[in-house]
């Protein structure tokens, strides 16, 4: 099998998107559900990634990633043509869909991707959907438009207020969540403190809401428990009891704590890597 | 004594004429397997254990007595006709005993490698039972070794049937798996291997280290598989990818083997367990073997935290091989810290030899309270109890007793978990039909079937974490009846 790119396209400064071919992964996924992906056959941490969308005529899965440690880096150095080491999946328990009424979806930063075919399924579901998306600065936003055809309401902000309202998504999911009917489910999927934050608001108006985490992850099959994280009081392994919870019963402290656990390393790797690729001449922009 | 010596080859002489007593034979000293000096291999992933020579061999195989009713082979879980394929060693006839292995044990370069023969062969061996020590038994194990080590790289590919047109998958190439794909393949049937990871092998490959058990052993093995036809596909999850019904349904599968070892790790759920610098066994181990973690920074990139100070949990193989891995891993200190006593640790006792050589501290009768952390949430240290042996529990082991006021803290960075796996739930959660025991473990008769037609089943999924050779034991009965439905 092979896992070749046949299309890709650059998102923002850090952040790819790549059309992957792998049939039977196109075919099997659901939304909510993620690969594990390595630019290497052999060695390399594997890259836990939601798929973003799927081509099941064409046999490929979308992946959106950011460019944040080497193996990130390395996957960005590929081009259409070149292949991944491999896929594998779909994993995780898919999102449970169903015709809820009024979903509020809250994307932060690259959170948006994993939040694009959930969003999606829930508006073909029969679903109102209001779109709440947030980045720090214009150039980060992603997938706007694919969210400004899918949504019934869209709302964007930025830190910096570049683009949309300047804001943090907490204020117009307060607002959307103070409206009356009250909607009926919230997601919200970005960075864990934002995600945090989002529980807390939507806890304060018994909105359910469910999160997806984005845990550091070694096989993706329940085998190492790296991946642990504390849902109501006992510890769950996201890859296999996840990656969606009730984001009501989540810790997200201690996930907070745990996610810093490889940074250091990881930075050193990532230094190391383009400090070769920079000695060997291979840097290259990627053309968008 | 040297090959040439006058007393080996007297030995030889008389044991060749029949000749030896058993007064002869007890008289010969249990001969030792050379191992690399403990203080060199803190520092590599070579393996320790250097295997016997000929003649070394040859005087431990005629300490065998060739007792008639071979109380040894009721030890070993697949009977292996030990009396006759150690007799040959003695002989020196080393491809007539590997031939006679091969009869019962697919895998014999990994089982004399892994298997825990003081509880199985060697535990009945009369040799060990007239010293009273089990150490003195005929070391069955290391002369299985050596007569696999001596057709290593020969690659004999077993002859394969006519095609018989089914189709038979394998989920998992653990030695279950390795197993049943060997044996149907013989029998003609078109065979596929499942596999989750980036590389077959399952436990044999992320798991027991390298200095253990070099990988190049089973990727041998594999080999083999792929010349008799066999195809391995990774990075596969049945269950997700495709599942079990999916796979007889629509991909023409005829017979599917489950085997797909116990998977999920236990945590001891006390506080700090969440701190950055706990891990599994089955984390830290598989970072270190599969990924390549100990050449951080030098191509392979993932990382585990840079340890000093090692405590880890549990007395199991696994516990030793994390232990011994930490030390390989630069780690200044690493403890092993174990509820029991030694005499009630399941790992193997040449693993708890080879782990006290090379440093680790056992700190037996001792139980982590909570493990703590500092303000960032990495772990600082480890607050443990002290135990007294009590009353026998079920399981016939004292029972540990906490002594009242015994805590105190151990400086350590780094906690890894060795306290065994519940059974993963994937093929449950996707395989309605399948019939599973209330911790999680499919249920099967004694044929390995399960309560799916056409479904089998074997290794740690069934019997909860048990041994390689437990796993290919199953595979062995697993595949005889697979053969046997496919042949209706
Ligand atoms: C560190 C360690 C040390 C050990 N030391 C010893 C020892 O010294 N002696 C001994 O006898 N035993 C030892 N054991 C135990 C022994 O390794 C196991 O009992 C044995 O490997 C079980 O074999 P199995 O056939 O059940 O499969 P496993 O070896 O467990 O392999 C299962 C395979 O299935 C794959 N898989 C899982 N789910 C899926 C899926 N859904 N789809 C596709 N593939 C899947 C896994 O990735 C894995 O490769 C040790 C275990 C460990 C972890
Ligand atoms: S029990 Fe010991 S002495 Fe007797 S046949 Fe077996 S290995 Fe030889
Ligand atoms: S990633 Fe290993 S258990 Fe979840």
């Amino acid at each position: 099998m092979s896992f070749k790119i046949l299309s890709k396209r650059q998102l923002s400064e850090n952040v790819f998107q790549v059309d992957v071919q792998a049939p039977l992964v196109a075919r099997a996924r659901k939304a909510g559900q993620f690969v594990i992906v390595s630019p290497d056959p052999d060695a390399g941490e594997r890259i836990p990634l939601t798929i973003a969308g799927a081509n099941s005529a064409q046999g490929t899965i979308r992946l959106i990633f950011q460019r944040v440690g080497k193996a990130t880096a390395q996957m960005a150095e590929l081009n259409e043509g070149d292949a991944l080491g491999y896929v594998a999946g779909p994993l995780g328990r898919p999102t449970h869909i169903e015709n809820f009424g009024t979903a509020v979806c809250v994307g932060g930063g690259i959170g948006i991707a994993p939040l694009l075919p959930i969003a999606a399924a829930l508006k073909e579901a029969g679903n109102t959907v209001v779109s709440i998306l947030g980045a720090r600065t214009k150039e980060l936003l992603i997938l706007e438009e694919e969210f400004r055809t899918l949504s019934d309401e869209l709302i964007i902000v930025t830190d910096d207020g570049s683009y949309g309202r300047k804001a943090v998504v907490t204020e117009p999911l307060e607002t959307v969540c103070r409206r009356s009917p009250k909607p009926n489910l919230a997601i919200a999927i970005g960075p864990t403190i934002m995600m945090k934050f989002c529980c807390e608001t939507t806890k304060k108006f018994e909105v359910p809401t469910q999160v997806s985490l984005n845990t550091i992850m070694v096989d993706g099959t329940g085998m190492c428990g790296g991946c642990r994280v504390e849902v109501g009081g006992k510890t769950k392994f996201v890859c296999v009891d996840g990656p969606e919870f009730d984001g009501h019963q989540v810790n997200f402290d201690l996930m907070m704590k745990r996610m810093s656990a490889y940074k250091a390393l990881e930075q050193k790797a990532y230094e190391a890597f383009r400090e070769h690729v920079c000695k060997i001449g291979l840097h290259h922009k990627t053309t968008i | 004594m040297t090959n040439e010596s006058k007393e080996f080859q007297e030995l030889v002489e008389k044991q060749q004429a029949g000749l030896l007593k058993p007064k002869d034979r007890f008289a010969i000293p249990a001969q030792e397997m050379p191992a690399q000096d403990a203080l060199g291999r803190r520092s590599t992933m070579s393996e320790v254990a250097l295997g016997y020579t000929p003649m070394q061999a040859r005087l431990e195989a005629m300490r065998c007595l060739q007792c008639k009713n071979a109380p040894c082979v009721e030890g070993c879980p697949v009977r292996i006709r030990i009396r006759e394929f150690v007799e040959a060693i003695a002989n020196g006839m080393f491809q007539e005993a590997i031939t006679i292995i091969k009869e019962n044990s697919l895998l014999p370069a990994v089982c004399g490698r892994v298997c825990p023969q003081e509880v199985q062969c060697q535990e009945k061996c009369t040799v060990g039972l007239k010293f009273k020590d089990v150490n003195q038994s005929v070391s069955i194990g290391r002369l299985e070794r050596f007569a696999a080590d001596l057709s290593k790289g020969c690659g004999a590919v077993p002859a394969v049937a006519p095609t018989t047109g089914k189709k038979v998958a394998v989920i998992g190439s653990g030695p279950g798996g390795i197993v049943v794909a060997a044996d149907t393949r013989r029998a003609g049937h078109e065979v596929t291997v499942f596999e989750a990871f980036h590389k077959p092998g399952g436990v044999m490959v992320y798991g027991i280290p390298e200095f253990r058990l070099p990988k190049s052993i089973v990727q041998e093995e594999i080999d083999v598989l792929s010349k008799m036809g066999v195809k391995i596909v990774c990075n596969f999850i049945v269950g997700r990818t495709r599942t079990i019904e999916q796979l007889m349904k629509e991909d023409g599968f005829d017979a599917v083997y489950i085997g797909v070892g116990a998977g999920l790790p236990k945590f001891m759920n006390i506080e700090g367990e969440h701190l950055v610098g706990v891990y599994s066994a089955n984390e830290y181990l598989t970072r270190a073997n599969l990924m390549k973690a100990y050449a951080f920074g030098r191509g392979a990139d993932t990382p585990i935290a840079v340890s000093k100070n090692v405590a880890v949990l549990g007395g199991g193989n696994v516990a030793m091989d994390a232990a011994r891995m930490a030390v390989r891993l630069g780690a200044e200190n690493v403890y092993l810290v174990y509820r029991r006593s030694e005499k009630e640790m399941p790992a193997r006792i040449e693993e708890v030899h080879h782990a006290k050589e090379e440093g680790v501290r056992f700190c037996t009768l001792q139980s982590p309270r909570r493990i703590l952390g500092d303000a960032g949430g990495h772990v600082v240290g480890m607050e443990c109890l002290r135990y007294d042996l009590g009353e026998p529990d079920e399981s016939g082991r004292r029972r540990p007793v906490a002594i009242k006021g015994s805590e105190f803290v151990l400086d350590v960075d780094t906690v890894i978990v060795a306290i065994g796996n519940d059974a993963n739930p994937l093929i449950q959660q996707t395989t309605p039909g399948l019939e599973f025991n209330t911790w999680g473990n499919i249920v099967v008769d004694d044929n390995c079937k399960t309560s799916m037609e056409g479904v089998y089943a074997g290794g740690d999924i069934v019997l909860g974490a048990a041994t390689v050779i437990l796993a290919m034991g199953q595979g062995r009965i697993a595949a005889a009846a697979m053969n046997q439905y496919l042949a209706r």
